[in-house]
């Protein structure tokens, strides 16, 4: 049998509930491995005592016929998810010391399924990057390495830990969020599947806010079918976000029937970017080949406002957060450094609290939001915004799903494009739609390149239906075949 | 319309007030946390409230169907679409670090209010909007000698802003349109219209111009606390900018505020009020979309408001428009009257009338109690009405009965069988009284047969005293030219 630590959501499940072993034990094994994973840097807060109590509090539910749907399963959160009792920080000095007296409905909802909390992971300061490079708790390492290099790579961003902990097989499943693709795209450059549902499909209560319109929670797993099994667990409707949609969640799991005859699959050519690696563009064409082979169509659909998804999102996205982020004020937790006046600890709080790419995006949103510049830009990027979204509506029309690349790149080396925060935002390029738009979408791990490093291929789906997503990249990860490991495994 | 005379000739002031009333409800506007006044600081915080991370709003519907009705009362446009918007600036005792109000789109658009002025006349004043907003915490500065305190109890309470239309021209207006907004807001339930507790407070917009020009720069005196300070304010702000243009300065356009202790209004420090409050759809919030058929029925739930009440009560019961102006201004004073009218036999509304606004507006105000509370309620005042008006008892009597009834909280009539009060009207027993009279005094007898009317007044006193004031005093008077004859 595989070690424990190295088994998948749905494997771990079922050997539980055969008696195989305990969630003791399986914990006991994810413990060990978050341990001799800590060079990662993946996780903030361990929280190693409070999984063993939950894990055991599991075996006590299980032994008396109560098991949830993740029942003793460890998992890493992120640590944007508020934790009752334990520290959390979103990766900024600014919330030194807060402990959150409330638990976020997204994690609550996991351990009413059963789950066990092993710690809070690693990101990029209030979810801001996509390398995992502006974390105040320091950077983390991808688990994977080039071929012949030995350069520690970024694992992606903003959930970086967590792509980190579960491509190292420190945890089966993590929980991440996804705000320009923060969840898609380190799953593709880590080698895992990360899926942004619907736009109001999970709670964002008790998730600290980045870009209130466009922020998701989601799961990053080794497996399609883990992450069925991990969404149905953390959607829902919840009356305390308004945002949050009163529809049924459906069983995930029993949509991955890999039947995928008669779908329509649209490939939209405004993605085929100048200068995109030939290895995306021939793991995109197989992505083409495999569908079709399993029985698919697929049809050349045109998404015409695609170019301004990023301009759209970096202006939208910084607005929210410049609002959204004014609570950090040195006022009421996190957090102080005195001043002579108000303003004065204002300035030094915040000046010291935040780092570089935070107060930048604050001043950006700042700036766009400013009287006389309103119109110019924050006003453009919300009829944008709508344009975007009709594209996907008039796509949806005569296809199911969308296929496309994650992210025009694999994982490159933790220092490179650091200096350039445009060549940065460009790693979003392809999972930025699905924000502006609200559709879900989910990245799978197709292949790796010559140097051997994952890459991804993306599906959107419709609005509420990842089902048919799942379906999709169900199929599609049984065509890649995916198995390859990084150069680090937990505990080998 | 009233003029400012300046060293150069007449001023017009115009005025537009801002008024901010609480809105009456169980909870805050985006939390579920307890809104009464006077509670312990820190007592009434939600997580939300203290803006703490991840936290969200959620819209409570009350404040909603509270600002709508509010809006049917002011006869104003129901915008069947609002949105919430973030206005964003820095203060300790705003935690989110941004105001939720509405901005673009209110959820009450124009409107109207009308006012009642000293002279009897009405004037209408336009209603340019009415919006939900957060208010804010409070920041304590007494509590340390050097650090500030912040109490977040009303953070998030409903306010509803509610702005006029720059349409007064007094200080006098000023005082009618705010008497006049907190009682349809008192009929209606929506607002408790208490200054003093702050649940109604104004911000008032200030400018003159020569009569017939064109509208001068305005001034926003802020957060002013009560009817007489507005109304100061006004006076003192107009007497400021019209002394500022004569003597060759200008009116600057800036925020203000209202010294209580001098009556005078000064500017604020320029930092305070340089905001750019960068307002944008707030998007933890949906759209407010409401459904017309609710709006109708809520409507059709309205209560009778005083402008129809006054109107009624003039038509039905024939009073002055004064009177009911006075009795419409509280809702529990008319219906008070109207109680006390509607009992027993035919009551006489004018007669009602004069007892409330007289006899027991006295008492209620020198014993500063509420007429909820009066030990005179509405019945028993019915009760002393009838024994007047079928001549049980004098008006005079009636006066001493209600005292009586005030003290002791018992009926008219039980207190007129205790004293003995009744009115005598036997004629027998008034005539051997003046007999008496007449026997002991030849001498005013004298008096009156040469001719000197007055006497008679005199003679009508001596009854009185002697039947303790329970005689009838038609009948003496009718007895008394008899006997002289």
């Amino acid at each position: 049998m595989a070690r424990l630590n190295e088994l998948t959501v749905a494997a771990a499940r079922d050997g539980l509930a055969k008696g195989e072993f305990s969630a003791t034990e399986l914990t006991q094994a994810s413990i060990e491995a978050m341990e001799s994973a800590r060079p990662l840097n993946a996780f903030i807060t361990e929280t190693p005592a409070r999984a063993l109590d939950m894990a055991r509090a599991s075996d006590a539910r299980r032994a008396k016929g109560e098991a949830g749907a993740l029942e003793g399963i460890p998992l890493a959160i992120k640590d944007l998810f508020c934790t009752e009792g334990v520290l959390t920080t979103a990766g900024s000095h600014i919330l030194d010391g807060f402990v959150p007296p409330y638990e976020s409905t997204v994690t609550a909802n996991l351990w009413r399924a059963g789950a066990v909390m092993l710690g809070k992971t690693n990101m990029d300061e209030f979810a801001m990057g996509s390398a995992n490079i502006t974390s105040y708790y320091g950077n983390v390492e991808n688990p994977w390495r080039g071929q012949g290099d030995n350069r520690a790579l970024v694992p992606g961003g903003s959930s970086g830990g967590s792509a980190a902990a579960v491509a190292a097989r420190i945890a089966p499943g993590a929980t991440g969020t996804d705000t320009g693709g923060t969840i898609r795209q380190p799953a593709s450059i880590t080698g895992l599947v990360g899926k942004k549902p619907t736009y109001g499909r999970c709670s964002r209560w008790g998730v600290v806010a980045f870009a209130s319109s466009l922020d998701q929670a989601g799961p990053l797993t080794r497996g399609v079918r883990d992450s069925a099994i991990m969404l149905g667990a953390m959607a829902g409707h919840d009356p305390k976000d308004s945002t949050s949609v009163d529809i049924p969640v459906p069983d995930y799991e029993a949509a991955l029937t890999g039947d995928v005859r008669g779908l329509r699959i649209g490939i939209p050519k405004e993605y085929r970017m100048d200068g995109m690696p030939d290895e995306i563009e021939a793991l995109w064409r197989d992505g083409i080949k495999w569908l079709e082979a399993a029985g698919a169509t697929t049809v050349d659909i045109s998404l015409p406002h695609t170019k301004y998804a990023l301009p759209a999102y970096y202006i939208v996205a910084p607005a929210e957060a410049s609002s959204n982020l004014a609570r950090y004020d040195g006022v009421r937790y996190g957090l102080r450094v005195p001043g002579a006046t108000l303003d004065e600890m204002y300035e030094a709080t915040r000046g010291e609290g935040f780092g570089d790419e935070v107060k930048r995006r604050v001043m950006i949103g700042t700036y766009v939001l400013s009287a006389g510049y309103y119109d110019a830009y924050y006003n453009k990027a919300r009829r944008v915004r709508t344009l975007i979204l009709r594209d996907f509506t008039q796509a949806f029309e005569d296809v199911d799903a969308i296929l496309t690349p994650t992210a025009p790149s694999a994982a490159f080396a933790i220092g490179e494009r650091m200096d350039d925060p445009i060549a940065m935002y460009l790693n979003d390029i392809f999972t930025v739609p699905a924000n502006l738009s609200g559709l879900p979408g989910i990245s799978v791990p197709a292949a790796l390149t010559g140097n051997g490093l994952p890459l991804g291929l993306q599906v959107i789906g419709r609005a509420f239906d990842e089902e048919t997503m799942l379906r999709v990249a169900g199929v599609l990860e049984d065509a890649a075949g995916f198995d390859a490991l990084p150069a680090f495994v937990a505990g080998r | 319309m009233s003029m400012i005379q300046g060293k150069t000739g007449e001023w017009e002031v115009v005025i537009g007030l801002e008024v901010h009333a609480q809105v009456i409800a169980e909870s805050k506007l985006f939390s579920g946390a307890a809104t009464a006044f006077g509670a312990e600081p820190n007592t009434q915080v939600s997580l939300v409230d203290a803006a703490m991370p991840g936290m969200l709003p959620v819209l409570n519907e009350k404040s909603i169907e509270q600002a709508v009705k509010t809006g049917l009362g002011l006869n104003a446009k129901i915008n069947l679409n609002s949105v919430f918007e973030r206005k964003n600036y820095f203060y300790p005792d705003l935690p989110q670090g941004y105001q939720i109000s509405q901005y673009l789109e209110p959820i009450v658009g124009e409107g109207a209010l009308t006012l009642d002025l000293p002279d009897g006349s009405v004037k209408e004043v336009g209603i340019e909007r009415l919006h939900l907003e957060q208010d804010a915490g409070k920041s304590l500065h007494d509590q340390h000698p050097s650090q500030t305190y912040i109490d977040l109890n009303r953070s998030g309470v409903t306010l509803m802003e509610i702005v006029s239309k720059p349409d007064m021209r007094s200080a006098e207006e000023v005082g009618a349109y705010l008497e006049k907004l907190r009682s349809v807001l008192r009929y209606l339930g929506t607002c408790t219209g208490n200054m003093e507790e702050g649940s109604m407070r104004c911000d008032v917009n200030v400018s003159v111009r020569r009569p017939g020009e064109d509208l001068g720069t305005r001034t926003e005196t802020k957060n002013v606390n009560s009817i007489r300070f507005a109304k100061l304010a006004v006076e003192h702000e107009a007497k400021r900018q019209v002394a500022a243009i004569e003597d060759g300065g200008e009116v600057v356009q800036e925020t203000r505020l209202f010294d209580p202790n001098k009556g005078t209004t000064r500017a604020m420090r320029g930092k305070e009020e340089a905001h750019d409050y960068r307002y944008f759809p707030d998007p933890d919030l949906l759209p407010v979309v409401l459904d017309a058929g609710w709006v109708a029925e809520l409507k059709r739930g309205l209560p009778e408001l005083p402008d129809a009440k006054k109107t009624r009560f003039i038509a039905d019961f024939g009073l002055s428009a004064y009177d009911a102006g006075v009795l419409v201004a509280e809702r529990e004073t008319a219906a008070y009257f109207e109680s006390a009218v509607a009992g027993g036999g035919a009551r006489d509304a004018k007669q009602a009338a004069n007892w409330v606004t007289g006899a027991l507006f006295g008492a209620l105000n020198r014993e500063g109690v509420e007429i909820g509370a009066s030990p005179v309620d509405a019945d028993k005042l019915g009760g002393l009405l009838d024994l007047i008006q079928d001549g049980t008892i004098s008006g005079r009597i009636a006066k001493d009965v209600f005292d009586a009834m005030w003290e002791s909280g018992k009926d008219a009539a039980a207190i007129v069988e205790e004293k003995g009060l009744k009115q005598i009207s036997d004629s027998g027993a008034i005539e051997a009284m003046l007999d008496q009279v007449i026997a002991d005094n030849p001498g005013q007898v004298e008096q009156f047969k040469s001719g000197n009317e007055k006497v008679l007044g005199w003679f009508v006193g001596q009854i009185m005293k002697a039947s303790q004031g329970k005689a009838n005093p038609a009948m003496v008077n009718q007895l008394l030219r008899k006997k002289l004859g």
